[in-house]
């Protein structure tokens, strides 16, 4: 008895130990992805490369400018489309859980949630980019928009649900229509989810290629025109890492690096605002 | 009679086809403190929902008969108005959590867009919270927010907050059975001098409560209003059978 | 306004039927099973693509598996709280939000080369790029999904349940595997759902890594060290080329199908996460 007690706990133990090692050993990718990255990349970077446009085939310097801009332009275009629909159907959702439109909306929004961002691509391209005849920024932020619906309703969704109906009852109490308890009260104690479900949206975007490469396709230029092509971070990676020149894939490093900070910065700002504010009911 | 303020005539309510409140009648004086009281599910806290027009907000919530604040029927006005003239404390205490108690207690105006001088505004706040017995303890916390009160001054908070809106009547759903003791002491020690200025209906499931605040008791049972009289009455020598059962704690 | 999430859906689901519709017509349903990939000459054949998506995908799976497992088994089981197990969940969490294109990037300088002479020193062609190459990055990626799910529902296992067999005297591996694993079982097999789903529609990344070749490969071995094709991957390298009718309508014929196959995976794996924490 004493002896397969023995051996029960060694297993035990050696399968723990397998699980602890297996683990994190996958943290190692990571930390060598981004190690490589750093190192490849912060080198690139100053003033001049933040600063212009990428130079043409055998000419030194040239920056990441147009790139920069064109995915400030693209995402926050994203944003001011996805974010008011995004609240407002996670709102629905949340206040009607039980009516059929929230039971198909819902599936819907789990439907979109798996989409190939590939495939969204394509949808936009015979929405938008054929109608208008050009390939153009907006095309892209719609694009980005659809992508960014599920992760922003879902996490409204979910926020509101967590909160108290005596919350709701509260306001109602008080004379207040019910809309405006929603607007007043639900929605600013549900804040700090809303707003973390919306920064991990826009996290999630702006690294986005396949979805750009039939919409906003790039552009080597400085643009800031939305129904005309655009370049973006992600788009100028995918450009000239596959390219053959040297020139290029420095470019590249030096915009997979402000593209990686941009990405670990939003997701270090939403785990702080989730922690410090958490509304305590 | 003419200092009636609520009154109900076979008056019904349902949750779907669940008959909860049955052919209830009643009249209720101006500043007076009513108990109402019963075992649980007897109707008592849904009757009590639809005197603010709050029972209709559950889905499949019906309710038939008349239902008078005053002389006009409650189902006939503006549910919105109803609630500003009949204010409502819960058995949870719910102040807003993302609000300052300052502006917990004007909540009523401020999320109905009434607007309002900041002068005006401070006035209420003061009247409100002393009506409520908590001025002392927050007039120097008025723009933190409410949650660092204990349950009992949380609780008083949400009475200042239905008092500022002026209403004749107030409406307590079991407000002091979240409540330790002291607390309850506290609340309890408010009705007697909230009467003065308003009319206090509160559900209870303590029945020493209900003898020690009320003026007079309403005993509900299975949906209908049992018996309603004048509490030392109701206590010693009660009319009907089921209301003697309950006293003596031959159910609960 | 959530009537317009219907919308959507409906209408992505429309425009690929409808831009499909003439290499359906054209091509019929043998399509899916050709064998060959030749636009310059008017011929169209999914089947490279179908393996190439299969392969990869499922090599990455099957790779991802054991370290989604201990994940989920760590931080649902061993370590719930604390800094450390803090630290590995906002590290997984980071895998995560790694964009693709970086770590197609960093593939194709480092893992390439690495790849390489690993294939040279096995006797295989040495390419680097290829199938296997894309599968491990895949592998990565993909770990994240499963794993996440996988502590939440570890996690809710009931400790009734495993007081019960600790009290029978069981050491922890035992409780583990007969306990929290059975109880898990169908969840963590949705995980791995979702983790497919993911791999499936995965485009930079393999784009980046997998060759661009779109011919069948012989042998497995070829196929599986050799260069390759997934239906996303083609796509997104053939679509802006693509100048007529039937060549772009296969591709969004592939764009269908990759549609269909990711949405049904990833419905079933939420319909199993939404019976099983309904239980």
């Amino acid at each position: 008895m004493d002896a397969r007690i023995g051996i029960r706990n060694t297993k035990s133990i050696i399968f723990k130990s397998v699980i602890v090692f297996l683990a994190f050993v996958i943290t190692i990718p990571l930390i060598v992805v981004l190690l490589y990255i750093i190192k490849q990349g912060v080198t690139q970077v100053n003033w001049h490369f933040l600063t212009n446009v990428p130079a043409p085939v055998g000419e030194p310097g040239g920056g990441i400018s147009n790139a920069l801009v064109g995915s400030l332009i693209i995402v926050a275009m994203s944003a001011v489309i996805a974010i008011p629909v995004g609240i407002l159907a996670g709102i629905y959702l949340s206040e009607n859980a039980n009516t059929k439109l929230a039971y198909y909306s819902g599936l819907c929004v789990d439907i979109l949630q798996g989409v190939p961002s590939i495939v969204v691509g394509i949808v936009v391209y015979f929405w938008i980019v054929k109608p208008l005849g050009t390939f153009s920024a907006i095309s892209g932020s719609v694009a980005l928009a659809i992508m960014m619906l599920p992760i922003v309703i879902r996490s409204t969704e979910q926020t509101l649900k967590l909160l108290p109906d005596s919350l709701k009852e509260a306001g109602l109490s008080l004379g207040v229509p019910y809309y405006r308890v929603i607007l007043k009260v639900i929605v600013p104690c549900g804040f700090a989810g809303i707003l973390s479900g919306i920064m991990l949206s826009i996290a999630r975007i702006i690294g986005e290629t396949a979805p750009l490469l039939f919409t906003a396709f790039g552009n080597p230029y400085l643009s800031t025109a939305i129904t005309k092509p655009m370049q973006s971070l992600p788009l100028l990676i995918f450009n000239y890492a596959t390219s053959p020149y040297d020139d290029w894939h420095n470019l590249a490093w030096g915009a997979s690096f402000i593209l990686l900070m941009f990405v670990l910065l939003l997701n270090i700002f939403t785990k702080l605002i989730t922690r410090k504010w958490n509304i305590q009911l | 009679m003419e200092h009636t303020i609520v009154s109900a005539s076979k008056f019904n309510a349902w949750f779907g086809d669940n008959h909860v409140v049955k052919d209830v009648s009643i009249e209720i004086e101006k500043n007076q403190v009513i108990a109402v009281m019963g075992p649980s599910g007897c109707g008592k806290t849904t009757f009590l929902r639809c005197i603010n027009r709050m029972h209709e907000l559950i889905p499949g919530a019906t309710a038939k008969g008349s239902l008078k604040l005053y002389s006009d029927d409650v189902y006939t006005m503006n549910p919105i108005y109803v609630r500003y003239k009949i204010g409502m404390v819960f058995q949870r205490p719910n102040p807003f959590p993302n609000l300052s108690i300052y502006d917990n207690v004007v909540a009523g105006y401020k999320l109905n867009g009434l607007k309002m001088a900041k002068a005006d505004m401070d006035v209420i706040v003061e009247k409100s919270l002393t009506s409520a017995a908590l001025w002392k303890e927050v007039k120097d916390s008025l723009h933190k927010k409410g949650t660092f009160l204990s349950g009992g001054q949380q609780q008083r908070l949400c009475i200042a907050r239905a008092i500022a809106m002026e209403p004749e009547v107030i409406l307590f759903d079991e407000p002091t059975s979240a409540l330790d003791p002291i607390s309850t002491s506290s609340v309890e020690q408010l009705f007697h001098e909230l009467k003065a200025n308003y009319t206090l209906i509160i559900v209870t499931h303590n029945m020493q409560q209900a003898a020690r605040v009320s003026d007079k008791t309403a005993f509900f049972y299975v949906g209908e209003l049992v018996e309603f009289d004048d509490t030392k009455q109701m206590f010693t020598a009660p009319s009907d059978v089921r209301t003697q059962n309950y006293i003596t704690g031959r159910f609960s | 306004m959530s009537a317009i999430l219907v919308l959507i859906v409906i209408g992505i689901l429309i425009t690929l039927i409808v831009q499909s519709m003439p290499s359906i017509k054209s091509l019929g349903i043998g399509y899916l099973w050709g064998k060959v990939w030749d636009p310059v000459n008017n011929i169209y054949g999914a089947y490279p693509f179908l393996i190439g998506t299969l392969l990869t995908s499922f090599t990455a799976l099957i790779i991802s598996i054991p370290f989604s497992y201990a994940i989920s088994i760590y931080l649902g089981e061993y370590n719930t709280k604390g800094w450390l197990s803090n630290l590995l969940k906002n590290t997984i969490e980071l895998i995560a939000a790694v964009p693709s294109i970086i770590y197609g990037f960093w593939g194709l300088f480092v893992l390439v080369p690495i790849i390489r002479s690993f294939e040279a020193k096995i006797g295989v062609a040495p390419y680097g790029v290829g199938v296997f190459t894309s599968s491990l990055i895949l592998a990565v990626m993909i770990i994240p999904y499963a794993a996440s799910l996988g502590t939440s529902l570890i996690r809710m296992v009931p400790s009734p349940l495993k007081e019960g067999a600790y009290a029978l005297g069981a050491t922890r591996w035992e409780v583990i595997r007969s306990v929290v694993l059975p109880y898990t079982k169908s969840g963590l097999f949705a995980g791995i759902l979702l983790s497919l789903g993911r791999a499936l529609g995965e485009t930079m990344a393999v784009t980046l890594l997998i060759g661009n070749t779109s011919a069948v490969a012989h042998t497995f071995k070829d196929a599986f060290f050799g260069p390759g094709n997934t239906m996303a991957s083609v796509i997104a390298n053939e679509f802006t080329e693509a100048d007529h009718t039937v060549y772009l309508s296969a591709l969004i014929e592939l764009g269908l199908v990759l549609f269909f196959v990711t949405v049904v995976i990833n419905l079933i794996g939420k319909r199993i996460i939404t019976k099983y924490t309904n239980n």
